[in-house]
Order: C-alpha cells, then sequence, then structure tokens
C-alpha cells in the first residue's frame, strides 16, 4: 500500500516537472549540442532546448522543408545565408533594443547580411576562418602559408579536404587571385582541375567531427579548409595542431542566430538568443565542445581565460579579417553549379 | 456458385485483405508518390509539379551520377563474390567438421558480430584500418612495410566492411541450404565412383545453389542500398548512389531528383531479383 502511494506521488511529480518544462526547438551547428552552453539557460528558464545538429544551410533547408509551421523556434545559420531565408520569411524580425550590438565587433556585425531594409532578422554569435590547418611537427610550416600547397604534390595522401564546398571552393577561389563575393559560374569551371588536383592528394574529404578526428589521430597531416575551430578545442592535448592563414588570404566564416517567425515561442526564443549574445553564453559557445572560435560579442573578453583567449588567438584578429573575405554567396543558380562541380570532385 | 463455394471464396479475400491494405498502404501508394514525386522539379526553392522526365535525362547526362551507379554495381559484385567465396567454406566447416551438439554454438559465434550496432561496427573497422590501426601497427611490427598503408578511406575498406557482415549472413543461408542435403547423396556419388571434388562440383554445390542465391540476393540488395559502410569507411573519396541520393535531399532538398535516382536504384534492385528468381526456379526445376 505505502509502495503504491510512494509510486503514485512521484508519479505525480514526474507528470508536474514535465508540465512546468517548457522545451525549445533549435536547429543548430553542432557547438550548440554543448550541455554544458546550454543547462545554465535551461536551469535559469525551467525549459527543455532541443537541439537538431547540422552541417550546411542547404540541409537545414531540406530539414525545414519536411517540418511543419512552428516545429522550430530558433535557427543558426552561416551568416552569409540569412538572407536567404529571411527572403523566405523564415526569420522573425528582432528587437534592436533588446540586443547588445554595440558589444560585437565591428567587422561582423554584418547588418547587410543580418537584416533588410533597415530590419534586424539575425545577430552574428560567432566567427572564424576556413584556411590550412595543420600538424606543425609533421610539415615544414612555411608551406602552409603558401597557398599553392592546396594543389602541390608535397602532401599528396596526407591532406583531408573539408567537405563543405562553400568555403573551399571561396579558399581556391582566393588562391587563384579572385575575390570570394565576385564568383561566376565560370570561376567554377576553371576551378574544376584544382579542385581534382588537391582530391587527388587528400586521403578524405571530411566533415567537422571527421575531419577534427584525422587531424588529431595522425591519419593526415593538413586540413584544407580547417582552422580555428578544428584545432582551438584540442589545444591542451594536441598542442602540435595549429593552423594558419596562407598570404594570400582565407575564408571568415561567421554565425548568426535569429528566431524562427512562425515559432510560437517567441519570447522564449528571444530569450536564448540573449543568452547566447551575453557574455557568458559568448564565452561557453566560443569555447564549446564541438569546436572553438571566437565569439562575437567582444564582453565575452573579461569572461574567457587568457589560455583560452590564447588558444582563439584574441589579439591577432585584427590581421586576420583583414586578410581574409566572406564566404561566396551564390544565387540559387550558381549554387548548383558549385554543388555540381563539388560532387564531380568528390567522384574523381 | 453454390453457397459453400461463395462462403470459401468471400473468406479467402478476407483474409488476404490484410496483407493486401498493407501492401497498398505502406508498398503501392508510397511508390506511386515516388514515381510522381520523381516527374516533378526543384525550381527557385520550391517543388514545381512539372510532370516531366528531366530527373532522369538529369540522371545520364551528369558524370557524376553515373559514376555513382557503376561504383554501387562494382562494390556490390565485389562484396557478393568475395562474401560467397568466404561464407561457402565457414558455412560448409560448420555444416559438416563441427560436431552436431557445437554445430548451434558455432552459428552464434559466426553472427556474433551482428549483436554490434551497424554504426559502430564501420566505426570500429576505421580504428583497425586507419594509419595507426591495428593492421597498420602489426604489419609495421613486423617490418613488412616502412610507410602505413591507406586503407581507411579507400574502396577497399568499404569492401572489407561490407564483406564483414556480408559474410555472416550467407553463412546462415547456406549453412541452412548444407544442413537440409541428406548424407545419402554424397554416399551414392561415391558409390557411382565419383571423387569428392566431383560431388562438391556436381551434386553439392547445384544442391546448395539455391542458399547462395538466395544470400547474395539479399546481399546484393542491402549492399547496394547502404548508404553507412561506404560514408564512414570510404572517406567520402568517391560516392555510391545512395549518397548521392543523400546529397541531393541533404544539401539541395532536391526530392525529385532523389527520388528519380532512388528509383533508378530499384530498377537496378529488380533487375538483380529477376535474374535471380528466373535462375533459381530453373534450378528447382
Amino acid at each position: 500500500m505505502i509502495r503504491s502511494l510512494l509510486a503514485g506521488v512521484a508519479l505525480v511529480a514526474l507528470t508536474s516537472t514535465a508540465q512546468a518544462e517548457e522545451e525549445l526547438n533549435a536547429l543548430v551547428w553542432c557547438d550548440h549540442a554543448d550541455t554544458g552552453l546550454l543547462e545554465p539557460f535551461e536551469s535559469a528558464n525551467n525549459v527543455k532546448v532541443n537541439v537538431r545538429e547540422y552541417e550546411g544551410t542547404g540541409v537545414a533547408l531540406a530539414l525545414l522543408e519536411q517540418s511543419q509551421p512552428g516545429d522550430w523556434d530558433v535557427f543558426v545559420i552561416d551568416g552569409i545565408d540569412v538572407g536567404r531565408v529571411v527572403d523566405r520569411g523564415l526569420l522573425a524580425e528582432l528587437p534592436r533594443d533588446q540586443l547588445p550590438i554595440d558589444d560585437i565587433f565591428p567587422a561582423v556585425r554584418m547588418e547587410e547580411q543580418n537584416g533588410r531594409d533597415g530590419k534586424l532578422y539575425a545577430m552574428t554569435e560567432k566567427f572564424g576562418y576556413n584556411t590550412i590547418a595543420y600538424n606543425k611537427d609533421k610539415v615544414d610550416v612555411a608551406d602552409m602559408t603558401d597557398a599553392g600547397t592546396l594543389f602541390s604534390d608535397k602532401y599528396a595522401g596526407r591532406m583531408a579536404i573539408y567537405d563543405y564546398y562553400l568555403p573551399v571552393m571561396g579558399m581556391v577561389q582566393i588562391a587563384k587571385g579572385g575575390k570570394t563575393a565576385d564568383m561566376t559560374a565560370a570561376d567554377v569551371e576553371a576551378m574544376q582541375p584544382d579542385l581534382f588536383k588537391m582530391k587527388e592528394n587528400s586521403a578524405g574529404v571530411l566533415g567537422v567531427v571527421a575531419a577534427q578526428t584525422a587531424l588529431a589521430t595522425g591519419e593526415v597531416d593538413i586540413v584544407v579548409g580547417g582552422g580555428e575551430w578544428l584545432t582551438a578545442v584540442l589545444s591542451e592535448d594536441k598542442p602540435e595542431l595549429d593552423w594558419v592563414i596562407p598570404e594570400a588570404g582565407a575564408v571568415r566564416w561567421t554565425q548568426s542566430i535569429g528566431v524562427f517567425a512562425d515559432s510560437e515561442k517567441q519570447d522564449l526564443a528571444l530569450k536564448f538568443v540573449q543568452y547566447i549574445l551575453s557574455p557568458e553564453g559568448q564565452a561557453r559557445l566560443a569555447t564549446s565542445s564541438c569546436y572553438w572560435a571566437m565569439p562575437a560579442n567582444a564582453a565575452a573578453g573579461s569572461v574567457l581565460s587568457d589560455e583560452q583567449k590564447a588558444a582563439l588567438r584574441w589579439d591577432q584578429q585584427n590581421d586576420y579579417l583583414a586578410n581574409t573575405q566572406l564566404y561566396p554567396a551564390p544565387d540559387e543558380e550558381l549554387d548548383l553549379e558549385m554543388q555540381d562541380a563539388w560532387a564531380e570532385m568528390l567522384q574523381h | 456458385m453454390n453457397p459453400a463455394a461463395a462462403g470459401r471464396t468471400s473468406t479467402g479475400w478476407g483474409l488476404v485483405l490484410p496483407a493486401g491494405l498493407w501492401l497498398a498502404a505502406f508498398f503501392a501508394a508510397p511508390m506511386a508518390l515516388m514515381l510522381a514525386v520523381s516527374l516533378w522539379s526543384r525550381e527557385k526553392g520550391q517543388l514545381v509539379q512539372s510532370w516531366d522526365l528531366d530527373n532522369y535525362h538529369r540522371f545520364f547526362e551528369k558524370s557524376y551520377f553515373l559514376q555513382g551507379l557503376i561504383n554501387s554495381l562494382e562494390i556490390t559484385a565485389a562484396v557478393t563474390l568475395i562474401s560467397i567465396l568466404l561464407a561457402y567454406p565457414l558455412a560448409w566447416i560448420i555444416a559438416e567438421r563441427v560436431p552436431k551438439r557445437f554445430q548451434r554454438l558455432a552459428l552464434i559465434l559466426a553472427i556474433l558480430p551482428f549483436w554490434t550496432s551497424y554504426v559502430v561496427r564501420s566505426y570500429s573497422w576505421l580504428l583497425v584500418l586507419g594509419k595507426a590501426g591495428v593492421v597498420n601497427q602489426f604489419l609495421l611490427g613486423l617490418g613488412l612495410i616502412a610507410e602505413p598503408l591507406d586503407v581507411a578511406g579507400t574502396r577497399g575498406a568499404t569492401i572489407i566492411g561490407f564483406v564483414h557482415f556480408f559474410v555472416m549472413l550467407l553463412t546462415l543461408t547456406i549453412y541452412a541450404n548444407l544442413v537440409q542435403l541428406p548424407p545419402n547423396y554424397r554416399r551414392a556419388a561415391a558409390d557411382l565412383g565419383a571423387s569428392r571434388f566431383q560431388t562438391f562440383r556436381h551434386v553439392i554445390l547445384p544442391l546448395t545453389l539455391p542458399g547462395i542465391m538466395v544470400g547474395a540476393f539479399l546481399t546484393f540488395v542491402l549492399c547496394i542500398g547502404d548508404y553507412i559502410t561506404p560514408q564512414i569507411l570510404g572517406g567520402n573519396n568517391e560516392l555510391v548512389l545512395p549518397q548521392v541520393i543523400m546529397l541531393q535531399i541533404g544539401r539541395r532538398a532536391d526530392f525529385p531528383m532523389a527520388a528519380a535516382i532512388a528509383l533508378i536504384l530499384m530498377a537496378v534492385v529488380t533487375l538483380a531479383y529477376l535474374a535471380t528468381a528466373r535462375w533459381l526456379r530453373l534450378e528447382r526445376a
């Protein structure tokens, strides 16, 4: 009898807890899946944040097409692609006065990408570089600053390529002296032999985790398209892993965060955005378990440790920003051309 | 029709109805939908009901689609052949050489790897075949190689991962066939002067072909439709057709193209089935 009563009480307690706890569904890159990042927000707001990880905007859009309106509340997306989703009416306008816009590094505020017609739809939350990551014990470091290394045979079989066509094709464009913003179908066609050459020299074309694992385990010594997001998280255990921006330059990536227009939890979703953009949230996001990278909010510097800032190369960002270009931002037609070229490379 | 016959007919339809409804709901309707979607297109981020064959034309125009099919067929053929060559002796040993009381245990041991997750098993092979993996360390330790071999991230790794899985499957189907053969057949062949090899070649092998073909067909179907093993072990260095389908869905949200490729893949599987089914029927006759 007592056992039954206790079981009943426990059930009621569990049910009431479950009822009190709201849920927030976020479509994110893997860095947002870190419990160390989510837990403080969940505790403070008695909410469960369900995250669905993806890689590449195309994947996210495919997921959204398979979803019902209102399924998702928060969206983390490549900064360069915010316009695409705003044009589809997917994002809600954000209240400027409730966000720390002035604390964001000016170089990554990207109001033209994050907004439309003076309205703000997303905020840059994190940024970094797609460049060359390497094991400095295994390669000639001087070679890494030369973009020609991408196409040289010297490290054949010891390179991996990050499996995301936008940054890597952007790197090839820069290595060839072009600008990512000016990329055309002719450029894409012209770079096909270069992509084939890179593929011939590579041991694999790998996603975020696979590329990180390959570099950490010594399967490869170089990751084309890698950067601090690949090596900084391993800085304590694998100090031999490093990254550099070649003299010709590299690609800069940014992530933005926004709220879905058809989310039924607009206030809670905005709270989450505010948390992610707060100095504490930014420090946790910058050093989250999947990959580290620079926080967009300069105020996070007061929360990060000196070691963490050193791993992120906090003090060298001005030089890096000056020598990097944003991802290519193709229209749909060029995007398909780029994806075809990438698939041809994978099959080469 | 007399009332008894009519009753039997209606009972028959009643018994068939649940299976018929099941097939209609979960096979025929989805297939029809997939066929319809394959005739649509994706334009400016939207699905358009264009009702044309453009996706099928595109499949044969773009070399990476066709190469995906070729890669799939080559890998599947190699896996099926190698798996048969390895599984047959294993099934033979279990059926003929292992004492009856230990056969069940031997079978359990043979299929033990089935008990682990397919994904985990593929990643385990990655660790085994990697540059710092067991195979390379062993060969380096023996001094047989000076540099680690590049096995992980190759077609070879994909085939090894598949063969490990499908040898178990084929062992089961061939073993089931072998244990059903009456020992008198072998004795009769010996009495008639056949050598052991002749007995195997002309008696045992033809009688176990149904088991081989059932296993081979299952291997073919499962292998050609698999996405995980080539993705993990192949290092994305070449794409098989399921990976090409995933690219259409994952990166482009191009469901019409994915549906067209999936139907082409299904046509290949159907051809394999027809070839196998006809062959099996002839053997049974």
